[in-house]
């Protein structure tokens, strides 16, 4: 087990070099700097544009030198002062990357906790109106865009008045708030966001988790569960839904990158002061540290996602060892 | 499939996952060319049902006893249709606004077939009259009717580059106008800039999934044919293409190009950068396949005839993936959708005055146009049932294409 988990950890490292090397290789073909807006101000003199390009090495156009220059610092826990928003990458980023967890980690578990008794149910009760239900229901959310659904749900919760209209928290009581009403006021802010994002993974899990129950309940060992005269109920529990669920510990895995991206959409529409817009804002503002630091971030929450699928696997089927 | 659209494969990097890979790959070897005692069976059931028909001719019953499937179909008919013909349905031009009139609200509800006195009338609509144009709010007025006419001319318009006309196929004489799903921040008609969207949002569906096409069977005809290093190499850089949440790497690409650019150049940025990403999945579906087939007789046959490299994975090879080719890549069409809508969105794809479905959301990014003027999101649901037919379409294809379900 600690063999595994350290060997898929420096498997990491070549990752996050090769990915955050091709990013600062587009950032510097790419066009512009962040101080062309410098530029387009009189007032300010060529010379000193000049010399803040020297301060920043973006007078370089050597991708190598660049990404030293990265990554030496980096290396060694320094990631740099933000461009734009004159403060270490370091203290923005943190809050945000928690953000982005919080909104990711629930819509997992929203996911989940419908996927599984719904596919059931379809599995069950195949080609009857409930499984024909929940197949229009996983392919409308298989369909839905995040960025419509999402300003559809503002648009509820704006009408109705029973969830914020986006935000993280409520910008005037926050600051008044005891630490219980804090947790209750993000979680309420948290729901719409959390249903848009887990949707998408709700609507795959449970096409697959029908697919793989159907597969199993026919299999013979669930014949002579039944013959033994078991329950259907604990046949069902007991025999085949652990067998049924392994196929969707694997893709939980593979859909972390997915969850991650959609992420962005919704914090986007929301308001959610999360890691993707951040990153998006620094990628158009050519804000490079910040750039950086989030792709880091983003690679590393793959890279340990992936890591937990491995062994949430392990653990739910005993055929699998890690080593 | 990178992001933003989900399907049942999925980006690999376990055996497992290349153990499913390759049992797709072998169901759709059986397919094309079945082993003799499978080909008898399937062959005995076909006959016995369909009276010995070709194996396309077989897909097309199968699919055509599918209801979803077909309801797909008729669906992206229609609105490909649509989008074909934007200019003459559309009653105005994408960029025809009128600034005194932003807001509108829909008038799909407001075309009247009674006049005052209760008397049946040819349908018409009423004059406009902002009553604050601060607030948007306007009232219908009464003394001016205007009744909708068919072809009627109006802003010049092209069919394909080729027809240039100005007919209409619906409208109302000048100074009315008529908003069947209300108007925009500027006063642009969005019914029409839904239809002028069309041609833009869904041609990156079919152009991106040509090109991505195109490469995944290059790419993964040489890594399938040839394996070793050269397969080693190219699947390493599917598999990191596929392990990376895709939007953000496409945003990176964007990047590349600044923000100064015509509406032509944006798209076909566009395109080529999606294609660029989307062409991993194809890849690695078609390598499996090339494995397994490059083993049968007829390739070795080719081999020994002396025909070259090249010839065989084109001629020989790539021909027996179609049927699949063809799934994945319809399963794969909402991607390019979902792609063009997200960048627009964001502010990085189609630009105004250009209406695409991506940026015409943009107007609902401010909550208050939302809540005071939920018309603008028309376009969202334009494209929820663009993706939800492509995704209709291609389960249908891929249920008709599996050899296991042969009634």
């Amino acid at each position: 087990m600690k063999t595994f988990l350290l060997r898929r950890l420096l498997a990491a490292i070549p990752l996050i070099i090769v990915v955050t090397f091709i990013t600062k290789a587009m950032l510097v073909a790419s066009p512009g700097n962040f101080l062309d807006a410098l530029r387009l101000n009189p007032s300010i003199t060529r010379d000193y544009v000049t010399q803040l390009e020297r301060k920043y090495h973006l007078d370089s156009n050597n991708v190598f030198e660049r990404y030293w220059y990265w990554f030496w610092p980096a290396l060694q826990g320094d990631f740099g002062y933000s461009f734009t928003k004159s403060a270490p990458v370091s203290s923005l980023i943190g809050e945000r990357v928690l953000n982005t967890l919080l909104l990711t980690g629930s819509a997992l578990v929203f996911s989940w906790v419908f996927a599984i008794p719904l596919g059931v149910l379809a599995a069950v009760y195949r080609n009857r109106w409930a499984d024909k239900l929940i197949g229009f229901i996983s392919f409308f959310g298989l369909s839905i865009p995040s960025v419509f659904f999402s300003l559809l749900m503002i648009l509820f919760a704006a009408k109705t008045g029973l969830f914020p209209a986006g935000g993280i928290h409520d910008q005037a009581m926050w600051e008044v708030m005891t630490p219980w009403q804090k947790l209750i006021d993000t979680l309420w802010h948290l729901v719409l966001p959390m249903i848009v994002l887990g949707t998408i993974g709700l609507a795959q899990y449970v096409r697959q988790m029908r697919s793989e129950m159907i597969e199993t309940l026919s299999q013979d060992y669930i014949r002579t569960a039944r013959a033994k005269g078991l329950s259907r109920w604990r046949v069902l529990t007991r025999h085949a839904l652990g067998n049924a669920i392994n196929p969707l510990v694997t893709i939980f895995g593979f859909s972390l990158a997915t969850l991650l991206a959609g992420a962005l959409l919704t914090e986007s529409v929301f308001g959610w002061p999360g890691l993707g817009v951040l990153t998006f804002d620094a990628l158009v503002d050519k804000d490079e540290p910040l750039v950086m630091a989030s792709v880091v971030m983003l690679v590393l929450m793959l890279v340990i996602g992936n890591l937990i699928a491995d062994i949430l696997l392990a653990i739910i089927d005993p055929r699998i060892r890690l080593d | 499939m990178p992001d933003l659209i989900e399907h049942d494969e999925q980006p690999a990097v376990s055996s497992r996952e290349e153990a499913a890979a390759s049992e797709l790959a072998r169901n759709a070897v059986a397919a094309s060319v079945a082993p003799p005692d499978r080909m008898a069976l399937a062959a005995e059931v076909v006959s016995s049902r369909a009276g010995g028909r070709s194996p396309s001719q077989i897909l097309r019953l199968k699919l055509r006893r599918n209801r979803t499937a077909m309801v797909g179909l008729y669906t992206l008919a229609a609105m490909y249709a649509a989008a074909i013909l934007a200019g003459f349905i559309a009653p105005y031009r994408y960029d025809n606004v009128r600034h005194d009139l932003p807001f509108y609200p829909p008038m799909l509800t407001r075309i009247h077939i009674f006049d005052e006195q209760g008397h049946l009338s040819r349908p018409f609509v009423y004059g406009l009259v902002p009553v604050d144009p601060q607030l948007a709010s306007y009232r219908d007025d009464t003394s001016k009717k205007y009744p909708i006419r068919f072809f009627v001319s109006g802003d010049s318009y092209r069919i394909l580059w080729l027809v240039r006309s100005n007919t209409h196929l619906f409208g109302v004489d000048e100074p009315g106008h008529v908003f069947l799903f209300g108007s925009n921040q500027l006063g642009g008609d969005i019914f029409s800039r839904i239809l002028y969207g069309a041609q833009i949002s869904l041609s990156i569906g079919i152009i991106g999934i040509l090109i991505s096409t195109i490469l995944g069977m290059i790419v993964g005809g040489v890594a399938g044919y040839f394996g070793g290093v050269t397969d080693f190499a190219l699947m390493r850089s599917v598999e990191v293409l596929l392990a990376l949440p895709s939007l953000y790497f496409i945003l990176i690409l964007r990047q590349l190009f600044g923000a100064a650019m015509s509406s032509t150049q944006i798209y076909f940025i566009i395109v080529v950068i999606l294609s660029f990403i989307g062409w991993a999945t194809e890849a690695r579906v078609i390598r499996g396949m090339v494995m397994s087939l490059k083993e049968q007789e007829y390739v070795i046959a080719a081999r020994a005839m002396g025909f070259s490299n090249s010839r065989i994975i084109i001629r020989h090879i790539l021909p027996n993936t179609l049927s699949f080719v063809i799934v994945t890549a319809t399963l794969s069409v909402p991607f390019f959708i979902l792609g063009e809508v997200a960048l627009s969105f964001l502010g990085v794809g189609i630009q105004e005055p250009e209406a695409s479905w991506g940026n015409m959301l943009i107007a609902a990014r401010s909550n208050r146009q939302l809540i005071d003027f939920p018309w603008v999101l028309t376009p969202g649901v334009f494209i929820f049932v663009a993706v939800m037919a492509w995704n209709f379409l291609g389960d249908g294809l891929r249920d008709a294409a599996d050899p296991r379900t042969l009634s």
